[in-house]
């Protein structure tokens, strides 16, 4: 198994710059997931580490050798396809050997490499049909099938579960976990899906626009985001924003006031000075569907507008007085009706402080519904 | 056939007639008897005897007059039907004619000779084929030399067709080069030359080349086909480029690529273009004459060509061979048919 150093990777399609800047490493047997929005370079940015575009500037290098100017064939890698790309004139015994035969093995090795991954995944009796006879989990299996004979340094997946339907997809990625624990291979995985980075990764590369955002264990990408777009876009369902302003400033914390006549009072460890942060300051503060609770004394005010009663929790979306749209996930079932006024319990919940321009202040991790923080406070 | 019968026996006023259905039928009908006619009025003609394709009015099937063998005379007699001056209608075996009288004779009873008027005669006529048409030429002359000529022009014409053909379509779909649009642009230009403008610049590199006068001349200048490059490349550009990506992080080299992955993949469009190459080079007619001067090197077509000057028109023997000229190639079309109409490649692909 192999690792990935990628240094200043650019990519420019004609005068458009595609790739700003990227550097990452990968460390052997680590499963790392790409994800980020459409357009955000992902997948360009797995192909560049294929071989199967060039990168305009920067470094890539496997165990240390730049590889930037060897052909995909001979990096030594495997890459499934979105579209899995099986030939469709191949039975898939023949898909499975064409890599193998091109590496000129013995045809004994050979067929012995194919029947032990087919075991592996499980699609022996599948052996001599044509893809075009296979169903949507076995194409894929088909497809991982073909990279793993290979025994490549690295494994690259280009939003493998992405033509599957959701059941299947739960499915897939259980198995695509335990295909990893197993091979303790070198996976590169590329999705816009952050359920399945939260699930499947070790550590998660967060895109956006060319840039990486954030790099972390999903956990750490969870409790503590370096900006508003990483807080936003990890976890499900979304972070909820709220504007409010610094109403006071003092040694290891802010109070933030927000709400109607700025009722709302919430106090946040941060070291002032090491911020630039001062009173008056317009601040965001990011806080979890999940851990918003209700209140009987006076919370947040907000109006529900619509609720939606799952059986096992209830998602509210309510609206504040400014217009600022809130969801709130409730444990078990309660009987909110449309157009009820409810209060919110901001202060337990997991604080999340950031300035205008999207970048973290602060914050506080709490213990609650869901969150056990590996310290109490952090930054 | 139940079902082939309802297909098309249906009518689209169901049981009764409903006028599209007349005009659909009228020209049908009529478009059958355009296209095949002269198809099927070739085939039957050559099977006629020498005297019989000059006969006019023309009878549609072969016809020869019946014989007989006749106690004491050598060859066989023709039979007519005679009608005599009382009225009565005898059949009667020729002797020979002489003038307008016919001296003939009852096949059973070949003593008494009758002179009959030729007017008062008609033969008594049955189909029967002239094979004879068809194996004298194989036999006296050297058709079976013109075929093999024509055959092996025809086949390796085809392979390196494909071959070169497909190389080039590839090239100019899958891969990206500066000039790419350039060069397609100028191979299908090429399309708009008429071929005399170009006949005798070629004809001039072929006899530099020493190609004059050889098969391979012949074969040579046409295996480069602009319709062939264009046809390949459009149905090259369906196959997902995906497929050339996961070859060659399968260390396929780009030979392996064009021949184990594209090739098969395109086998439809080169069924289509083996067709077109099967009947313009089987066909070609104007090239083979330029470029071959021995005779046993030519092709079918200039053969017959050859044939029908040098005999004096001996329309039996032209009409035999044409048909066999014919049958390759409408054996070939059915053959290769299936491939076009199987479908175009099933992807490996959701």
């Amino acid at each position: 198994m192999s690792d990935l150093a990628l240094a200043s990777v650019i990519k420019r399609f004609g005068d458009v710059a595609v790739l700003h800047g990227i550097d990452l490493e990968v460390h052997d047997g680590e499963m790392v997931v790409f994800v980020g929005p459409s357009g955000c370079g992902k997948s360009t940015l797995l192909r560049i580490i294929a071989g199967l575009e060039k990168a305009s500037e920067g470094d890539i290098l496997l165990d240390g050798r730049r590889v930037n100017d060897i052909s995909a064939a001979d990096r030594g890698l495997a890459m499934v396809f979105q579209s899995y790309a099986l030939y469709p004139h191949m039975s898939v015994r023949q898909n499975l050997a064409f890599g193998l035969e091109n590496s000129r093995m013995p045809r004994r090795e050979v067929r012995q490499q194919i029947e032990e991954v087919a075991r592996m995944l499980r699609i022996e009796p599948l052996l001599d049909r044509k893809p075009r006879q296979l169903s949507g989990g076995q194409r894929q299996r088909v497809a991982i099938g073909r990279a793993i004979v290979r025994r490549p340094g690295i494994f690259l997946l280009d939003e493998p579960l992405s033509n599957l339907d959701a059941e299947l997809r739960v499915v897939m990625r259980s198995e695509l976990a335990a295909l990893h624990k197993r091979l303790q291979a070198t996976m590169i995985y590329v999705t816009h899906d952050q359920v399945e980075a939260m699930t499947l990764a070790d550590r998660i590369v967060v895109l956006k626009d060319g840039r990486i955002e954030q790099v972390g264990t999903p956990l750490e990408l969870y409790n503590h985001p370096d900006n508003a777009f990483v807080a936003g876009f990890i976890g499900s369902p979304r972070m909820n924003f709220l504007e409010g302003r610094v109403a006071g400033v003092g040694g290891a914390s802010v109070a933030v006031v927000l709400g109607p006549d700025d009722a709302t009072r919430l106090d946040i460890p941060l070291d002032a000075d090491d911020h630039g942060v001062r009173v008056d300051d317009r601040v965001s503060i990011g806080i979890r569907p999940h851990e918003i609770v209700l209140t009987e004394e006076t919370g947040y005010p907000v109006t529900a507008e619509q609720v939606e009663q799952l059986g096992n929790e209830t998602i509210v979306h309510t609206r504040a007085e400014d217009d600022t749209a809130l969801l709130i996930c409730l444990d078990g079932q309660h009987p909110i009706g449309e157009g009820d006024r409810l209060g919110l319990d901001l202060a337990h919940a997991s604080l999340h402080l950031f300035d205008p321009q999207g970048c973290r202040l602060g914050g506080q991790v709490k213990a609650g519904r869901g969150v056990r923080p590996a310290t109490e406070a952090a930054s | 056939m139940g079902a082939v019968r309802r297909f098309v026996l249906r009518r689209r006023g169901g049981d009764r007639w409903h006028w599209t259905d007349v005009v659909a039928w009228t020209w049908l009908v009529l478009g059958l008897i355009l296209m095949l006619g002269p198809a099927i009025w070739l085939t039957l003609s050559s099977f006629k005897t020498r005297s019989a394709l000059n006969e006019f009015p023309p009878t549609l099937l072969p016809l020869t007059t019946e014989t007989r063998m006749v106690e004491g005379y050598e060859e066989p007699l023709e039979l007519y039907r005679v009608t005599l001056e009382d009225g009565e209608e005898r059949v009667l075996a020729q002797v020979r004619r002489v003038g307008i009288v016919a001296q003939m004779v009852d096949p059973d009873d070949p003593g008494e000779r009758i002179d009959v008027p030729i007017a008062a005669r008609e033969p008594v006529r049955t189909t029967e084929l002239a094979t004879e048409n068809y194996t004298e030429p194989l036999e006296r002359f050297a058709f079976l030399t013109f075929f093999y000529n024509s055959v092996f022009v025809t086949v390796m014409a085809t392979v390196i067709t494909l071959i070169v053909n497909s190389m080039a379509a590839f090239a100019l779909s899958k891969y990206q080069f500066r000039g790419r649009g350039t060069v397609l642009i100028f191979i299908l230009a090429t399309l708009m030359v008429p071929l005399p403008v170009i006949l005798v610049p070629i004809y001039v590199v072929i006899n530099y080349l020493n190609l004059f006068d050889s098969l391979w001349g012949v074969i040579l200048p046409t295996v480069a086909t602009p319709t062939g490059v264009f046809l390949l490349r459009q149905y090259m550009l369906t196959i997902p480029d995906e497929l050339i990506e996961a070859a060659r992080m399968d260390k396929a080299s780009e030979w392996k690529i064009y021949w184990r992955i594209i090739l098969p993949l395109t086998a439809p469009a080169l069924a289509v273009l083996a067709i077109f190459s099967v009947m313009w080079r089987w066909n070609d007619f104007l090239w083979p004459l330029v470029v071959l001067s021995q005779r046993e090197l030519y092709t079918l077509q200039v053969g017959l060509n050859a044939f029908a000057g040098e005999l004096n028109v001996q329309w039996h023997y032209v009409l035999a061979m044409t048909v066999l000229t014919m049958l390759p190639v409408v054996i070939i079309f059915v053959f290769l048919q299936r491939f076009i109409t199987s479908g175009v490649a099933s992807t490996g692909m959701k």
